[in-house]
C-alpha cells in the first residue's frame, strides 16, 4: 500500500495553525491576503504588538484565523475600536481588517476621518466589489454591469454612480509625508506581501497606512476558475495596482 | 428656610449672563447656598437669555421654579417670555428705557427702572449690565455690597488691574442700580 | 498613570459638566474619547483644559459612533477610559454600547439628556431614560446610576469606574442638560480619602506575556453561530447580572417611612419632590420620595416595600413615564393606585408636584 504523504501546510507563524489553511469559501481572496499578512507581520517580527480587528462580513471570519491578539467589532466600526486602542496604546501596531462594504459605505466616515488624522494604523480593505457574506449584493465598488443580487440586470451607472475608488480617494486625503497608500491584488501574492510589509513598516514609524485589496469572490460571482481569475485582470484595468503614496524613504 | 428664586432675563448681549455669574459667585463665597441655571438655546447667541438663579440658607432642592421672587425683563421678548414666571409674591423690575411695553401680571410690584438710558447717559454703555447686578442686590437684600464686589474682582481683576478707572466705572453703575430700587421702594 | 489634580477635600462652585470631568480624574482615568453635543460639551472642554497637568489622553473623534467605538478600543488596551454624550448623540452611539455589553468591556459613559425624539431642544429632559437602560439590540446588561446634583456626580462618577471594572457591564451615569450647565457648591476629594480603592485596570489585547510561550492569542468574539451558543452566554451573564444586581442597586427615601402619598421620581425631578414633599408636611399632608439611584437594575424590594406601605403613588418625570413602565413591571401583584404627572422636556418644579398632591388627596386616583 502507498504511504500517504502528508506535509503540513506552510503558514505563516502569525497565523493561527489551530484554524487550519482556510475556512473562507474556496476560491476566496481572503486566505490569500492574510497569508500575505501574516507573512509580512513575521518578516518584521511584530506579532508580539500587533493587534487585529476585524470587520463584519467576510472579513469577520479571520477573526481567529490568525495568531494575533484580535478584536471582532461592528460592521463599519473596526477602524474606530483600532485606532482607540492605537492611541492608548503607543506600542502597538493595529490593524483594522474590512471588506469594500465596511470601509466604503457603512464604515467610510472613519476612513476619510481616520486618513485626515493620519491615525497609527494599517486599514486594509478587501475589494471583491460585492457583499459577500449576506449574499452577494451590490457593494460601492462593484463594475459597472456587474451583476449583484440588488443589480440583477447589471449596475447602472446612471441610477448607482460609478465604482468608488478607495485608494485614489484616501491618496487625495492623506499625508504625503506620513501615509502609506497602495491599491494590490491577490493575483500577485509576492507583490502583495511586500506591500504589506511596507504598509506596517510605516506604521512602525509611526504613519498611517492604507492598503486596498483587488480580490475574488467566485461564489457570489458564480465563475470558474478562469473566469474568476479573467474578471480580476479586468478589475486590475479599471482599478489601477498601485502604489499612490509613499513616505520617502520607506524600503 | 429663605431662598430667594430670581429670574434675570434679557437680549443675548446684554450681559445677563455674566452678572448671574458675578452674583452667584458672591452667594457662594458668602457661604450660602447657591444655584444657577443658564437657559441655553440651539444658537451661541442672540435670543432671550434667561439665568434662574437661587441663594438660599439651606441646601436647595428644585433647579428649577414655576415661579419667582424677584423677576428681571430687559427687553419686550423677555417681558413675554417670563410672564410665567411672575406670582402674586413676585417682584417684577423691568427696564422702561429698553421695554416699549409693560409686564401686565398680577404681582407685589413692578418697578420700572431705566438703567439703559443712565448708562448711556451717565456712565457708559457697557455697564449697563452692572446697574441690573446692583438693581439686584438691592432688591433681594441677601447679599453684601462687599460680597458682589469680591466677586467682581475675581471676574474682572485683570481687566481692572490694567485699568484702574473701569474698576470706579463699575463701582459707580454697582451704586447707582442699588439707588435706582431703594428710590422705587422708597415711593 | 494620570496626574491626579484633588489630593485634599476641596470645596468649589462649578457646573456639572465640570464636575465630571474632574470626577473622571480622580478615578483616575486616563483617556477620553469625544464629539461635540450640546449639553455635555464641557466635560470634553474641562477635561482638555486639564490635560497638562493631568497628563490624560483625549480624542475628538468623527461622530458619536466612533466615540463610542474608540472607548471601547481605549478600554480593550487597558486604559480606564470612558466618553459622554447626549440625545441622538447617544441614539448612535448605541452600537458600541451593545458591543460593550456582548464583549462584557468596562464602558463608562455620562449621558446628559436633553429633549426629544429626534434633534428636539438641547437643554433638559428625562427621554433618555428607556434608551440608556435598554438601548441597542439586547437585554440591557446595563448599570445606570441616576444622579441629582452635582455631588452626586462627582461621586458616582468615581463609583461608575469601579462598577464597570468589577462586574465587566456598561455603566453609566445618566444626568441631563440642568445637571450639566447648572452651578452649584460640590465637594472634590480624593477617593481613597474615602476608602474608595479604584478597580485595577488590565488590558484584553496585548497584555501581560509572549503569545505562542506564555499564552495563546486571544480572540475576542460578538458573534456566534449557534443559537443555543449564544443563549449560553447570554443566560451565564443574566446570572451575573442577578448577582451584581444585590450588590449595586442603590435608592434613596426622604420621608417615605409614613408617607401616605409616595412619589417615585429619579435624578433632578427627584429634587423637585424634595422640596414638595417639605411644603406638603408643612401643609400636614404625609408625602414622602422613593428616589431609585440605580434605575437600572432597581432596587426591587425597597421599592416594593415602600410601594406596599403608601395609600397612593405619585410617578413623575420629565418624560412620558419611561422610568415608571420599568417600575411598574416590578410591582407586579401590588395594588396600591398611582396617578401620574410628566411632563415631557420640561422640568417638574416643586409648585407642579404640590399641586398634583393636593389633588390627589382631594380626590384620589383608582388607577
Amino acid at each position: 500500500m502507498a504511504e500517504v504523504l502528508t506535509l503540513p501546510p506552510k503558514l505563516p507563524k502569525s497565523q493561527n495553525e489551530e484554524v487550519g489553511a482556510s475556512k473562507f469559501c474556496p476560491g476566496c481572496g481572503h486566505g490569500i491576503t492574510l497569508k500575505a499578512l501574516g507573512n509580512a507581520i513575521d518578516e518584521l517580527g511584530i506579532q508580539q504588538k500587533t493587534v487585529f480587528g476585524c470587520d463584519i462580513g467576510c472579513s469577520l471570519l479571520s477573526w481567529n484565523y490568525m495568531d494575533l491578539d484580535t478584536v471582532q467589532t461592528h460592521h463599519g466600526r473596526t477602524t474606530p475600536v483600532i485606532y482607540g486602542f492605537t492611541r492608548a496604546n503607543k506600542e502597538a501596531i493595529g490593524i483594522a481588517y474590512m471588506g469594500d462594504g465596511g470601509g466604503l459605505a457603512i464604515g467610510s466616515q472613519h476612513l476619510v476621518n481616520a486618513t485626515v488624522r493620519g491615525e497609527r494604523m494599517l486599514i486594509v480593505v478587501v475589494n471583491n466589489t460585492n457583499y459577500g457574506m449576506t449574499g452577494g449584493q451590490m457593494s460601492p465598488t462593484t463594475m459597472p454591469g456587474q451583476k449583484t443580487e440588488t443589480t440583477p440586470y447589471g449596475r447602472d451607472c446612471e441610477v448607482t454612480g460609478k465604482p468608488a475608488k478607495a485608494a485614489e480617494m484616501v491618496a487625495a486625503i492623506a499625508d504625503p509625508a506620513k501615509s502609506f497608500v497602495a491599491r494590490s491584488s491577490v493575483s500577485n501574492v509576492r507583490k502583495l506581501q511586500s506591500t504589506f510589509k511596507k504598509a506596517l513598516k510605516n506604521v512602525e514609524n509611526g504613519g498611517f497606512s492604507f492598503v486596498e485589496v483587488l480580490s475574488i469572490c467566485p461564489l457570489n460571482w458564480r465563475t470558474n476558475n478562469v473566469d474568476t481569475f479573467g474578471r480580476l485582470a479586468q478589475m486590475e484595468e479599471f482599478f489601477e495596482v498601485k502604489e499612490f503614496l509613499a513616505p520617502e524613504g520607506l524600503v | 428656610m429663605a431662598r430667594t428664586k430670581i429670574v434675570l432675563a434679557g437680549e443675548g448681549g446684554q450681559g445677563v449672563q455674566s452678572i448671574a455669574k458675578i452674583l452667584v459667585e458672591a452667594g457662594y463665597e458668602a457661604g450660602k447656598q447657591v444655584l444657577y441655571i443658564p437657559n441655553f438655546g440651539v444658537e451661541q447667541r442672540g435670543g432671550v437669555s434667561i439665568a434662574f438663579c437661587q441663594i438660599a440658607d439651606e441646601t436647595i432642592g428644585e433647579p428649577r421654579y414655576s415661579k419667582g421672587d424677584i423677576i428681571i425683563m430687559l427687553s419686550d421678548r423677555a417681558i413675554d417670555r417670563c410672564e410665567r414666571y411672575v406670582s402674586e409674591n413676585s417682584t417684577v423690575v423691568y427696564d422702561t428705557s429698553v421695554c416699549t411695553i409693560k409686564p401686565e401680571c398680577k404681582c407685589k410690584n413692578i418697578i420700572g427702572i431705566d438703567a439703559n438710558k443712565i448708562a448711556n447717559e451717565k456712565l457708559s454703555a457697557r455697564v449697563f449690565n452692572i446697574i441690573i447686578l446692583g438693581v439686584l442686590l438691592a432688591a433681594t437684600n441677601v447679599l453684601e455690597l462687599s460680597d458682589i464686589k469680591n466677586a467682581m474682582e475675581k471676574a474682572l481683576g485683570k481687566k481692572f488691574d490694567a485699568k484702574p478707572e473701569l474698576r470706579e466705572l463699575n463701582y459707580k453703575a454697582l451704586e447707582m442700580g442699588m439707588n435706582l430700587v431703594k428710590e422705587k421702594a422708597a415711593l | 498613570m494620570v496626574n491626579k489634580l484633588i489630593k485634599e477635600d476641596t470645596k468649589m462652585f462649578l457646573t456639572g459638566n465640570e464636575v465630571l470631568a474632574y470626577a473622571a480624574n480622580a478615578a483616575e482615568a486616563d483617556f477620553m474619547y469625544g464629539y461635540p453635543i450640546t449639553p455635555q460639551n464641557e466635560i470634553m472642554h474641562t477635561w482638555c483644559k486639564l490635560l497638562p497637568k493631568t497628563e490624560a489622553g483625549f480624542l475628538q473623534t468623527e461622530d458619536e459612533i466612533s466615540a463610542g467605538f474608540s472607548t471601547l478600543g481605549g478600554i480593550l488596551a487597558g486604559k480606564r477610559a470612558f466618553t459622554a454624550t447626549a440625545g441622538p448623540g447617544n441614539v448612535i452611539m448605541q452600537d458600541a454600547q451593545s458591543m460593550a455589553e456582548m464583549m462584557r468591556i468596562p464602558f463608562v459613559c455620562a449621558v446628559m439628556q436633553r429633549g426629544g425624539p429626534s434633534t428636539a431642544t438641547v437643554i433638559y429632559a428625562q427621554q433618555e431614560t428607556r434608551l440608556t437602560c435598554y438601548g441597542g439590540n439586547g437585554e440591557g446588561f446595563r448599570i445606570v446610576y441616576s444622579t441629582a446634583g452635582h455631588q452626586d456626580l462627582y461621586d458616582y462618577m468615581i463609583k461608575a469606574f469601579n462598577t464597570a471594572w468589577k462586574y465587566r457591564f456598561p455603566t453609566y451615569v445618566l444626568a441631563d442638560g440642568y445637571q450639566g450647565k447648572m452651578r452649584e457648591p460640590v465637594m472634590l476629594y480624593d477617593p481613597a480619602s474615602r476608602g474608595i480603592k479604584m478597580v485595577p485596570v488590565t488590558p484584553s489585547l496585548l497584555g501581560e506575556g509572549q503569545i505562542g510561550i506564555d499564552r495563546k492569542s486571544v480572540h475576542m468574539r460578538n458573534t456566534y453561530n449557534m443559537e443555543e451558543e449564544l443563549m449560553e452566554v447570554l443566560d451565564s451573564y443574566q446570572v451575573d447580572y442577578d448577582k451584581m444586581a444585590e450588590e449595586v442597586a442603590e435608592y434613596e427615601e426622604y420621608k417615605a417611612e409614613d408617607a401616605e402619598i409616595l412619589i417615585i421620581a429619579h435624578g433632578i425631578v427627584a429634587r423637585s419632590a424634595r422640596t414638595a414633599v417639605d411644603e406638603l408636611r408643612e401643609k400636614g399632608i404625609k408625602a414622602g420620595l422613593f428616589r431609585p439611584i440605580t434605575i437600572r437594575p432597581l432596587a426591587v424590594k425597597p421599592l416594593r416595600n415602600a410601594v406596599s406601605r403608601a395609600k397612593q403613588i405619585l410617578f413623575t418625570e420629565s418624560a412620558n413615564g419611561q422610568l415608571a413602565q420599568m417600575v411598574l413591571e416590578k410591582l407586579y401583584g401590588l395594588t396600591t393606585p398611582y396617578s401620574t404627572l410628566y411632563k415631557m422636556g420640561v422640568g417638574v418644579t416643586g409648585d407642579d408636584l404640590v399641586e398634583k398632591v393636593e389633588s390627589m388627596v382631594k380626590s384620589p386616583s383608582v388607577v
